[in-house]
């Protein structure tokens, strides 16, 4: 064999040139995920700490004259109906009943455009009336059917985002984190057991487990954390203790051990903080996961509980005017969406740039 | 070949036993059955014959192994919520829905994701896979509620072209298969473009292109067949992805299936109708695992001898 | 300057062959202008470090080169007295494996796993006879048989990971001679085997050599296995060849003060040695080439002169070129010390 061969075969042919350090910070900043950071900042970050003093309307109470007013930019339309003794039901869009007419009338909700000379509504009349009340930028994204501000709602639903899916990952992602070290550093039985019950959890549909175990412990703020927790920190530690394995390999784990530390010691001081950038990698990427598990469950009806204006429990409060209101129910959808999208984003870039062996996982 | 499929079988069954133990554990706790059977001023003496009337005077393990026992002869229980149908009954007649809908969902999602998959490998760094990115991201960024109800409102409502939801006829299936089957569709094409990627980079793709192979020819016999291996195993989890979708899509799409069922079982405290859905869940789970097992073993052979 | 042979045998010429890779960065010039021909039943070793562009010139010959990023961008090969740069990517399919073909690196995974062996050498069969599937297996049986494959029929039905290296490395041989192409490429097709393996096989490809008068090109980075299985040898550094010639010229007067560092390198099993030669520094980025002479940031007879401009071919003998300033009659600088040659040196 020749000795000339300088660097290995798939390498470039040389080392890149030395950068000086604010050249490789401006170059991260750079290719920092703007658009996502900014929307996450805007939609979840600003309105989670901030929604009592930047929401315009209560979160709870609506004003019932104000219901299912549509978003600003719906301006108000009418519709001309014809009078009839009887309204066909096929024909509603351009005939109205004689009675119900009557009503409108009176109420003033309607006009007489065409006869109606007598004062009296008359079949064979045409009635002008309004079909759809106007947004306004009192409501910007419009109210629900009581008469809640849907962008009010949406800010303080951001905050219940984001506080589930930080305690959920805190406790899921730390019991997860702890049994995979304790996986991989006492190993035999230990591991045989921990690995055991990650593979029974990892073989359950997580929906059902987390349904059948809301139904046991009573839908609540506590029980979503503790149920999502539980759906993750089966992957933690799976992929803790690949990593925490391959640590314990390194010498320094060795040298730690003769000069006479202690498990917990060495567990703690040198092999955790080299775990650190894949369980903070892992957070991010599971951050839109519980997002979505959360607004699931509160669609469900087994997540937060009703007047709480989680998003999904706004996007369930919509689904039933789907054809009337759309508003009540898009805009949750598209702030989940949005929240969820950004964040996967941010996760992929700081895998790449923190971890890119997660790539797989 | 034959040995590994026994091989996968029995694990299989064990992993069934192991569930019909964790569910017949996390029914018991799903709250007391007592308070659906009985009205709340109940006496007593009622409640004490009811409890005996269904086992419930016995201890725990005794209740386990009657169930057991039961189960071992195919009877599921009475359901507790639902007067006169046994939750054997309740499944034959909801599960043909379900089983529709996953397997409409299923090759809704293959029969895009693949070629779309294959293309975007292909056509690497042009807008074609600039587009498959942003749908593949897209798709794993949308919970399965909000997409079956932005295609309801598009697709039913907007521009009146299926029914919103029910059951009937095969337009009530499209939009809530197509909602179903996007999560699938964004995961695997990612999935198969990648492998694809991996697989066109490899030496043996080179051989071929070296021996005047054609360049179709290089693409669907040797690069296919390989890259089809990963996403193949994620087609394992699918089964997993389809039935936590179709628990969501069916009560979305108001499609009497086995999801809406256990939604409303769990909503009543029918913890026999619970459990019975649970395990067939969990059973299906394990069996497309098997068979995707045995799927992969005979596409790739090194598994086989291994 | 450059005088190209052109005699009646020859199979294959290149001349001033370009091949860039365009990448977001820069522009990698993985072959930089290079000009060599080969002769019928001739091997010609080329022979350079890691990353100085033999592969790519090797997937040139075969109109190969990575898509999108890779394009060949001047240059002719003529092959047979075609220039394939000319042909279409239909009518390249019938110069690949039947009138030039390759051995590559690896042969662990230069096999389909997912297929088994009478699959893949069918098929490159197939490509060449349109036959009938009995005589291709005999045609494959055959074609096994001759990379000296015990039992072949019943090798047929095996997958690759059933195979040991070695055999997979002769089955990937008798993949790429199976449609007795004119000429052969053999990238590294050794690095990966075992050292008796690899004499093993290079017996081999000598023996098909002398038998079907193939004409082979040898890639590697080993002056060794040149002096054992090349005629002729072009040393290649940084995208161009800066010397090429006769085995013996090349290992008895190397010009180029790059080959001689390259041959003194070569550790001989014979001599004692005291000292392994390697050469000091890193070889260029071949996307940020110096202007000049590319090897004179490492030539320690370098001077001014080699930093303004790349020398010309100096003619040294009949056939031994080398590019290189120093062998200008006019040069002012140190004179390139007598070669030495190792002792035991092969060649």
């Amino acid at each position: 064999m020749a000795a000339v061969t300088t660097t290995p075969e798939a390498s470039a042919p040389a080392t890149p040139q030395p950068e000086n350090r604010v050249i490789a910070g401006l170059r991260v900043a750079r290719s920092l995920p703007v658009i996502p950071l900014l929307v996450l900042i805007a939609l979840l970050a600003v309105p989670a700490i901030f929604a009592n003093q930047l929401a315009p309307h209560s979160q709870r109470i609506g004003v019932l004259d104000d219901a299912k007013l549509p978003p600003f930019w719906i301006s108000e339309s009418f519709e001309q109906r014809m009078v009839v003794q009887r309204a066909d039901r096929n024909r509603l869009d351009v005939e109205i009943g004689l009675s119900n007419a009557q009503r409108k009338v009176e109420r003033g909700e309607a006009t007489i455009i065409t006869g109606g000379e007598d004062g009296e509504v008359n079949p064979g009349d045409t009635l002008r009336f309004l079909s759809q009340k106007g947004g306004s930028m009192e409501y910007p994204l419009g109210t629900d059917k009581q008469g809640r501000d849907i962008l009010s709602r949406i800010m303080h639903g951001a905050r219940i985002s984001l506080l589930v899916s930080s305690l959920a990952i805190l406790l899921g992602g730390g019991l997860g984190t702890v049994l995979g070290m304790l996986a991989a550093y006492r190993g035999g039985k230990t591991d045989a057991v921990i690995m055991r019950v990650v593979d029974i959890k990892l073989a359950f549909p997580s929906i059902l487990l987390a349904l059948v175990l809301v139904a046991a412990i009573g839908a609540g703020f506590t029980t979503v954390i503790v149920v999502i927790a539980v759906l993750l920190w089966a992957r933690y530690a799976r992929v803790v203790r690949g990593e925490a394995l391959a640590i314990k390999q390194q010498d320094f784990i060795d040298r730690a051990r003769v000069s006479g530390a202690s498990n917990a010691r060495i567990m703690m001081r040198h092999i955790f903080p080299n775990l650190v950038n894949t369980v903070v990698v892992l957070a991010t990427l599971e951050v839109g996961h519980v997002i979505i598990l959360e607004s699931t469950l509160s669609f469900l009806g087994a997540g937060i509980p009703a007047p709480t204006p989680a998003w999904g429990v706004m996007v369930a409060d919509g689904r039933d005017l789907i054809t009337t209101a759309w508003w009540i129910f898009l805009f949750p959808c598209l702030a989940i969406v949005l929240t969820v999208l950004s964040m996967n984003l941010l996760g992929d870039w700081l895998r790449d740039k923190l971890d890119p062996k997660l790539r797989n996982v | 070949m034959q040995r590994y499929i026994l091989r996968r079988v029995a694990q299989g069954i064990l992993a069934i036993f192991i569930i019909s133990t964790v569910t017949f554990a996390l029914a018991r706790v799903s709250g007391d059955p007592l308070n659906v059977l009985l009205p709340e001023e109940a006496s007593e003496e009622q409640i004490e014959l009811t409890k005996k009337e269904w086992g419930l005077d016995k201890p725990l393990h005794m209740q386990y192994i009657l169930y057991l026992g039961k189960l071992f002869r195919g009877d599921l229980g009475e359901a507790l919520a639902w007067p006169n149908a046994s939750a054997g009954e309740l499944i034959v007649e909801r599960l043909p829905n379900t089983v529709k809908l996953s397997a409409l969902a299923l090759i809704v999602s293959g029969v895009i994701a693949f070629p779309i998959g294959v293309l975007v490998a292909i056509k690497k760094d042009t807008p074609f896979d600039y587009g498959g990115k942003l749908f593949a991201i897209l798709g794993q960024s949308a919970p399965t509620f909000a997409v079956g109800l932005i295609l309801m409102w598009i697709f039913a409502v907007q521009l009146d072209l299926f029914p919103t939801s029910g059951s009937g006829g095969f337009e009530y299936m499209i939009l809530p298969a197509v909602a179903l089957g996007y999560y699938n569709v964004a995961a695997l094409m990612r999935l198969t473009r990648s492998s694809m990627l991996e697989v066109l980079d490899t030496e043996y793709v080179k051989l071929a292109r070296i021996k005047g192979v054609a360049e179709w020819k290089v693409i669907w016999k040797h690069c296919f067949r390989n890259a089809l291996i990963v996403p193949l195993t994620y087609f394992g989890l699918i089964g997993a992805v389809l039935i936590t979708g179709s628990v969501v899509i069916e009560t979305v799409f108001a499609w009497p299936g086995l999801g809406a069922l256990v939604i409303d079982a769990i909503l009543f405290r029918d913890y026999v109708v619970v459990q019975a859905v649970v395990l067939l869940f969990a059973t299906a789970f394990v069996l497309i695992n098997i068979m995707v097992d045995v799927l992969y073993a005979y596409i790739d052979p090194r598994i086989r001898y291994s | 300057m450059t005088a190209v042979q052109t005699a009646t045998d020859t199979i294959l010429e290149v001349s001033d062959l370009k091949t860039y890779i365009f990448t977001r960065a820069a522009i990698v010039k993985a072959v930089d202008g290079i000009s060599f021909n080969l002769r019928k039943g001739e091997t010609l070793g080329i022979v350079g470090e890691s990353g100085c562009g033999k592969t790519m010139t090797a997937l040139s010959l075969l109109r190969l080169v990575p898509k999108p990023a890779g394009r060949i961008v001047e240059g002719q090969i003529v092959l047979n007295g075609e220039d394939i740069l000319q042909k279409s990517e239909d009518e390249m399919r019938d110069v690949r494996g039947r009138q030039i073909s390759m051995i590559l690196q690896d042969p662990q995974t230069s096999l389909n796993p997912v297929f088994t062996i009478g699959n893949q050498l069918r098929e490159a069969l197939g490509i060449a006879h349109r036959e009938n599937k009995s005589s291709m297996i005999s045609r494959a049986v055959d074609a096994l048989r001759k990379v000296n494959v015990a039992a072949p029929e019943r090798r047929l039905d095996d997958y690759p990971h059933q195979m040991s290296g070695g055999m997979k490395q002769r089955v990937v041989g008798a993949i790429a001679m199976s449609c007795e192409p004119g000429i052969i490429i053999a990238d590294e097709p050794t690095t990966a085997l075992d050292v008796t393996i690899q004499l093993q096989y290079l017996r081999l490809l000598k023996e098909i050599q002398a038998e079907t008068g193939l004409a082979i090109i040898f890639i590697t980075h080993d002056f060794g296995v040149v002096a054992r299985m090349c005629d002729r040898v072009a040393v290649m550094y940084a995208g161009r060849i800066i010397e090429q010639g006769d085995v013996r010229d090349i290992f008895s007067r190397p010009a180029h003060p790059y080959t001689q560092a390259l041959i003194n390198s070569v550790p001989k099993l014979e001599e004692r040695v005291d000292r392994l030669y390697s050469i000091d520094g890193q070889p260029p980025l071949l996307s940020n080439l110096p202007e000049g002479c590319r090897f004179a940031p490492r030539c320690p007879y370098a001077a001014d002169q080699c930093y303004e401009g790349y020398p010309p071919s100096y003619q040294l003998a009949e056939a031994h070129h080398a590019d290189c300033w120093a062998l200008d009659p006019d040069w002012q600088g140190t004179q390139i010390e007598e070669f030495i040659p190792p002792t035991g040196s092969a060649g």
